[in-house]
């Protein structure tokens, strides 16, 4: 998908530049057509050098070993126990935190239906939404220690209410299942975003209609809400887990050590080089990366063109 | 009209609408509440004390949190030279292919998209040599970082300009003023950035909540922007790390308000 991004780009612009659109443009618009051509060059100059070139290094450096040579070493590491179990684990987590993050979030979306469009409820929460979801990063690892650290705002007032210690078999905050909650906390707010368009198009008619029909408010939302809405729940969900899948930031400020998942196995092999002592595992890691990306997010962009359909 | 929707069940009624956000926001302040609790903490003693922000004023202090000071000037430059990418590269090639090339819309949006699809941490794994020769070309000040970032904010620039792009028709808008003589310049400056005025502003803005967030490409071509400094001084002074983790997600928080606000008003459509 994105390795077939830079020819099409070039082969778009060949295509335009050749046969005229408009049969009745004259002299004067050709050769003026000819500078506008020439206007987009500066964007496709920056979008191969900052993007395409990049990504295709980022896929490409896998299959050489450090000393430039062709080999499939890396490629071949990707099947190795310690990397599948990377893979696993960002799996599970990306796809539990993707399913809470999405009922959730839902319901919330549900909850502001009934909020006016351009009232404070709807503002405020598509702001905070945006900034949890987006931009949290690094200091939403800084909240959950601050939060469930071992000197916690919640750990100690647990301990000190109720007694209970989150942490009596051990921190878990700093491994693999610490990254859950944080993770949930930036889902839900991405389901809010993109669910939210999706609820907003169900037309009040169609609950007045089955409504008229002697339907109830069961049989709306089984019936009629929810075919309507599966291709978009699904589609959230996908980006949801692609989110999860992608996500370093966080991962990274709150587990300084060990590579428990593919972003920090990434980070280990860049940092490293040696990782499993192969050079250029960063590439491959990559390019396993790119794989389980372009799967969900074509899956995504199918899904979504099924939910246009309803909109508007 | 509401109360209808609600009572044959296209909404829901007001006790389960305030029970879901009422719950649900409680729940998600907690984390931020914990921050600022934090941030009043007295050492591990227990007590509370002013000391933590004090200091952010305090110049004989200062010097404490000095590296995130620079560390946020970093952000901002690098923030400055992300908008100036999308205003000079991203806006004019939009307006050019949606006036000019109305084939190529398709492969400008799918192009705009990628960056979803390669993640940061992907994209960086390429950047690295990438990053070398910019570093031959142009030095290794801070503001290069910008190049990337440019493509991070793709998306969402893209998204918050093609908005207001659809939502007028440049086309016609365009061709009624060449057509009353103006020059290509003109139209641009008179008529088509006007009508775009909100995409513009918002694809600025989110552009730089963006940039002020990033922490990937930062920190793995190691350079310094307000993330990464936060990372490395949450190590010996964690107040100070979350006293300025707060701040930015208020001034993020604010500025997607203000995105919100540009996007909600709209004025009455007399120009087309």
């Amino acid at each position: 998908m994105t390795v077939a991004n830079a020819p099409d780009l070039t082969s778009g612009d060949a295509e335009a530049s050749g046969p005229r659109r408009r049969p009745s443009v004259g002299p004067v618009r050709r050769r003026r057509g000819l500078t506008k051509y020439l206007g987009l060059t500066p964007f496709a100059l920056y979008v191969v050098l900052f993007l395409a070139v990049p990504t295709l290094i980022a896929l490409g450096t896998g299959f050489f070993d450090g000393d430039g040579a062709f080999t499939f070493d890396n490629i071949t590491a990707l099947a190795d126990p310690v990397i599948l179990a990377t893979f696993a684990s960002s799996f599970w987590v990306s796809a539990l935190t993707a399913i809470v993050g999405a009922v959730i979030g839902a319901l919330v979306c549900y909850a502001m239906l009934g909020a006016k469009p351009d009232g404070p409820t709807r503002s405020f929460t598509s702001s905070a939404s945006s900034v949890l979801a987006q931009f949290g990063g690094v200091m939403l690892a800084f909240a959950f220690i601050a939060t469930i650290g071992i000197q916690g705002l919640v750990t100690i007032l647990l301990k000190d209410l109720f007694g209970f210690d989150i942490f009596a078999n051990g921190v878990w905050l700093y491994q693999v299942p610490g990254l859950l909650l944080p993770y949930i906390y930036f889902q839900v707010p991405l389901m809010i975003i993109t669910f939210m368009p999706a609820l907003e198009g169900l037309k009040p008619q169609w609950a007045e209609a089955a409504a008229t029909l002697g339907g109830t408010r069961w049989t709306y939302w089984t019936r009629i809400a929810a075919p309507v809405l599966a291709p978009s729940f699904l589609g959230s969900l996908l980006l949801l887990f692609a989110n999860a899948f992608s996500s370093y930031a966080t991962a990274a400020a709150l587990i300084s050590q060990g590579a428990q998942i593919v972003p920090l196995q990434i980070r280990a092999a860049l940092i490293s080089e040696t990782v499993l002592g192969r050079a250029n595992l960063a590439g491959a890691l990559a390019l396993g990366m790119i794989i389980v990306m372009v799967v969900v997010m074509t899956a995504y962009s199918f899904l979504q063109a099924r939910t246009a359909r309803w909109q508007r | 009209m509401t109360s209808n929707a609600v009572r044959i069940g296209a909404e829901p009624g007001t006790v389960a609408r305030r029970t879901i956000l009422i719950v649900v926001g409680v729940v998600f302040a907690i984390p931020i509440i914990s921050m600022l609790e934090f941030t009043f903490r007295d050492g591990l003693g227990g007590g509370y004390t002013l000391e933590h922000w004090g200091a952010l004023v305090d110049p004989e202090q200062n010097s404490k949190y000095r590296q995130l000071f620079r560390a946020v000037q970093n952000s901002f430059v690098l923030a400055a030279v992300t908008v100036a990418i999308v205003l000079f590269l991203l806006l004019p090639t939009m307006i050019l292919v949606h006036l000019q090339f109305p084939k190529l819309r398709r492969v400008l949006e799918f192009i705009c998209i990628i960056p979803i699809t390669v993640p940061a941490i992907v994209l960086v794994v390429g950047l690295a040599p990438v990053y070398g020769v910019v570093v031959g070309i142009f030095g290794s000040s801070v503001w290069t970082l910008a190049f990337a970032y440019g493509i991070t904010v793709l998306p969402y620039a893209y998204r918050a300009i093609q908005a207001s792009i659809s939502a007028v028709d440049m086309i016609t808008l365009s061709e009624a003023a060449r057509s009353l003589g103006a020059g290509w310049l003109n139209v641009l400056w008179r008529v088509l950035l006007p009508n775009l005025r909100r995409g513009i502003l918002a694809a600025s803005l989110i552009s730089v909540a963006v940039v002020l967030g990033e922490y990937t490409i930062a920190s793995l071509l190691n350079r310094q922007n307000l993330q990464t400094a936060l990372v490395q001084v949450s190590k010996s002074d964690p107040y100070g790390a979350v006293i300025f983790a707060l701040l930015a997600l208020a001034f993020v928080f604010i500025l997607l308000l203000l995105i919100g606000r540009v996007g909600s008003t709209r004025p009455g459509r007399k120009t087309t």
